[in-house]
């Protein structure tokens, strides 16, 4: 009788509208983009979810022509308050096609139905918000007396939160006074192009927003076209580096959101169910695809033990499976080459002598799915201690005192998030500020908040995005 | 005031007053934030169809169905022993509910309208709801219930020694309580709402389960706020490092305040994964409820039926 086991809850996935043709949004329109087109696959079963027209460099031309024309002809003619107008119809917007944008990602996307429905449709829908109210009041940013914006801004976004990255993007563009062209990833374009459909609905004046679903060739199109004044990219590190090299010398600005190995620091007199709770968040949450995801645990050596079979329990409890499924923690690999990496630098640690542990969750047989799986005995020379690997991947590693904490937290060549967990005031603020990390959480992990700025140092990028300091990426000032 | 069969570390802990002290403060503290919102995050599970209809009646024969009021006649508890024993006569396959739990002195009433129905007796002894009196008193009441035919005990603790950290004197009340039970099992109401942090709830689980508490229970259902799905995270969190630590399973009771099917679920999912599975068994898990029954009773006809019912299809009591 104990043996209890909840009922399948799954979302319809009727609720998406799919249709079988996506095409790129340029000048206000749905065209026929004349690059090859491409599939996108739900990564929970391998099967094709629509086709999706790519755009080419003469569309990419195009987007940014049309866009320059929104920008020098109605936008930044715009006064803020009316830009805001719009910026709130579409955050509006968002909250009334909720659903159908929770379900879609999660089928494009492989994340639980529980955290695009919680987390990433809200959340876009909170950084429109957010940047709506800042449209008439740029002059009491404190950035200046006449921040001016800086017309077209390229944009390429990842497919680990495809919509919520792009709400990071466009709406402080927009609410700045820019015109946008975004490149959503390749394997996730159809949220950007529903929002391609809700910036239609909003009536935003044409060729204010532009779509453009694409490869590599088409972010790189988008970020070198000369009438583009300002990039703003999130993703690896090492297409950061290409950016960044190619964008040296032509004035243009840029903010880079790139990788991270965030250190997650527990202290021995840690809140431990919390942290153990925290640690699941920081590590497993959206499959580990995220770049500030706390993938090394550093643990005092005095509860490393005990913390580890607690996290070891709890992790047995985590449920995988269908997306859909309402109950799911953990869904599916994004694609078949994010698993096949995922793969390698497992192997790698196994082959570098430290002890792995899979939950023994029961994997499903079609699709992309990786268990949550821990690294015991990890030294900060391994690839798994020093590589991202993006996955729900966790390497753990100890430490004796806090300067060793500091020490081994530091030793990256990332930056962008750490996280500690300790009843200690005091220690905290002497850790924070010894950090170098972008953001550092205190007894909790994984919190945004679109008035809390966010970015790197180092090889996790430059540039912040939210809160009044990520205005000024998209202002002269 | 060390008891028996404590492991050493544990049984050491007891030693005297420091060393309680000592180790209740070197548990590992709670951080409210984090809790609360993990009780949140949990709540969301959604529950349906078989699994549902099994957490329906499994939550109805956790349920120590309750009355406690100064209204308490023997014509009342009778009618609610009735209750007891058959839920619904129109699906008498429905579970009983675990016990009744009443005042001391109707427990002799309780015990004769429920002879052969195996139902527990429980009694709220120990001065309840405040705990003012003294001991001897406390331990006489426990004995009145006990030589009445009370199976299970529920006692309150002595908040004002434990804010005053005399977390000695709590111990000893709690094992001199467990003694004046005998066979009956003890639950340990520690009064959460009047500790004030999840840190103070922590330690005074430990300190109940330290002493013999056979299960460790929320509130009276006197004071608000009662039970909430965070303090019961914190009392489950306690009987499972407890089991890690010395084999045992204890015991967790929420009472006051749990009225609805939608919440009692709620507490089961919590019970699922963050004690384990194993708990889910009415020996270790019980609601302190009086209408919340009714509401259960609704929700399995409304299952089975495939529509709701008027509750006027439903025994009053």
């Amino acid at each position: 009788m104990s043996q209890w086991e909840y009922a399948p809850a799954p979302e319809s996935a009727e609720i998406a509208n799919l249709k079988q043709r996506y095409r790129p949004f340029i000048g206000g329109e749905f065209v026929d983009g004349s690059g090859e087109p491409i599939r996108t696959v739900n990564p929970a079963t391998g099967e094709v979810l629509a086709e999706v027209g790519t755009a080419s460099e003469s569309d990419v031309d195009n987007a940014v022509r049309s866009a320059r024309r929104a920008y020098e002809r109605t936008w930044r003619k715009l006064p803020g308050a009316e830009r805001a107008k719009y910026v709130f119809r579409i955050a509006r917007l968002i909250q009334e096609r909720a659903r159908e944008l929770a379900v879609l990602e999660t089928l494009d996307n492989g994340k639980p139905i529980s955290q695009s429905r919680d987390a990433d449709v809200p959340g876009a829908a909170a950084h429109f918000f957010y940047h709506a109210g800042w449209a008439d009041k740029l002059e009491y940013a404190g950035l200046g007396p006449d921040p001016r914006p800086l017309g077209v801004a390229g944009q390429v976004i990842p497919w680990n939160f495809p919509l919520l990255m792009l709400a990071w993007k466009v709406a402080p563009a927009l609410a700045t006074g820019n015109t946008v062209v975004l490149k959503p990833a390749e394997t996730t374009p159809l949220s950007a192009l529903v929002f391609a459909e809700i910036c239609l609905q909003a009536e935003l004046p044409d060729g204010v927003v532009n779509i453009v679903p694409g490869g590599d060739d088409v972010g790189a199109a988008v970020v070198a076209h000369p009438d583009v004044g300002k990039v703003a990219f999130t993703g690896s590190t090492e297409v950061g580096k290409r950016i960044q090299r190619s964008l040296a010398g032509t004035g243009k600005r840029l903010t880079l959101e790139l990788g991270g190995k965030a250190a997650n620091v527990v202290f021995d007199d840690a809140p431990l169910d919390q942290a153990v709770e925290g640690i699941v968040n920081g590590i497993f949450y959206n499959q580990g695809h995220v770049c500030c995801a706390g993938s090394r645990l550093l643990v005092q050596e005095s509860i490393a033990e005990e913390l580890l079979d607690r996290l070891r329990a709890r992790i047995e409890t985590l449920r995988l499976g269908d997306p859909l499924d309402k109950n799911t923690d953990i869904g599916a690999i994004n694609s078949a080459e994010q698993l096949a990496r995922i793969n390698e630098l497992v192997a790698a640690g196994e082959a570098e002598g430290a002890r792995r542990w899979s939950s023994p969750c029961p994997l499903p047989e079609r699709g992309f799915f990786f268990p949550p799986t821990v690294f015991s005995e990890v030294e900060q020379s391994m690839r798994i201690a020093r590589e991202e690997i993006f996955g729900p991947v966790l390497s753990v590693l100890t430490f004796r005192t806090p300067t060793e904490a500091v020490a081994k937290a530091n030793n990256t060549r990332y930056g962008l998030s750490a996280g500690i967990w300790t009843e200690k005031g005091s220690r905290i603020l002497w850790l924070a500020q010894r950090m170098r990390a972008g953001v550092v959480w205190a007894n909790t992990f994984n919190r945004f908040d679109p008035a809390a700025p966010f970015g790197g140092y180092r090889e996790s990028g430059f540039g912040r995005e939210g809160g009044r300091i990520g205005l000024e990426a998209y202002l002269h000032v | 005031m060390a008891t028996a069969t404590l492991p050493a570390e544990l049984a050491e802990a007891t030693r005297d007053e420091q060393s309680l002290r000592r180790f209740l403060h070197g548990l590992p503290g709670v951080d409210h934030v984090g809790l609360e919102q993990r009780a949140a995050s949990l709540a969301t599970r959604s529950i349906k169809n078989t699994a549902k209809l099994w957490a329906i009646d499994a939550a109805i024969a956790m349920i120590d169905l309750t009355t406690l009021e100064g209204a308490d006649t023997r014509g009342r508890v009778r009618a609610l022993a009735a209750k007891a024993r058959q839920p619904d006569p129109g699906y008498p396959d429905t579970p009983r509910v675990a016990a009744v739990c009443v005042y001391p002195d109707l427990v002799e009433t309780a015990t004769r309208a429920l002879r052969g129905s195996g139902i527990e007796v429980a009694s709220v002894a120990t001065a309840f709801p405040s705990g003012r009196s003294g001991r001897d008193v406390k331990l006489a009441e426990v004995s009145l219930a006990v030589s009445c035919g009370a199976t299970e005990v529920d006692m309150v603790i002595d908040r004002g020694a434990f804010l005053e950290g005399r977390y000695g004197a709590v111990f000893d009340e709690i094992v001199a309580v467990k003694a004046a039970c005998g066979n009956a099992r003890l639950k340990v109401i520690l009064e959460t709402g009047e500790l004030g942090t999840y840190d103070n709830v922590r330690r005074a689980s430990w300190l109940a389960l330290l002493a013999g508490g056979d299960f460790v229970k929320t509130s009276t259902g006197k004071i608000t706020p009662a039970a909430t799905l965070p303090v019961t995270h914190v009392l489950l969190q306690a009987v499972r490092d407890f089991h890690e630590a010395t084999g045992e399973q204890r015991g967790v009771k929420p009472a006051g305040g749990i009225r609805t099917t939608k919440e009692a679920i709620r507490y089961l999912v919590a019970v699922r994964e963050v004690a384990g599975e194993g708990w889910l068994v009415p020996a270790l898990f019980r609601f302190g409820a009086s209408s919340l029954l009714n509401d259960l009773l609704l929700q399995r006809r409304t299952r089975l039926e495939g529509h709701y019912s008027s509750p006027d299809h439903l025994a009053l009591d």
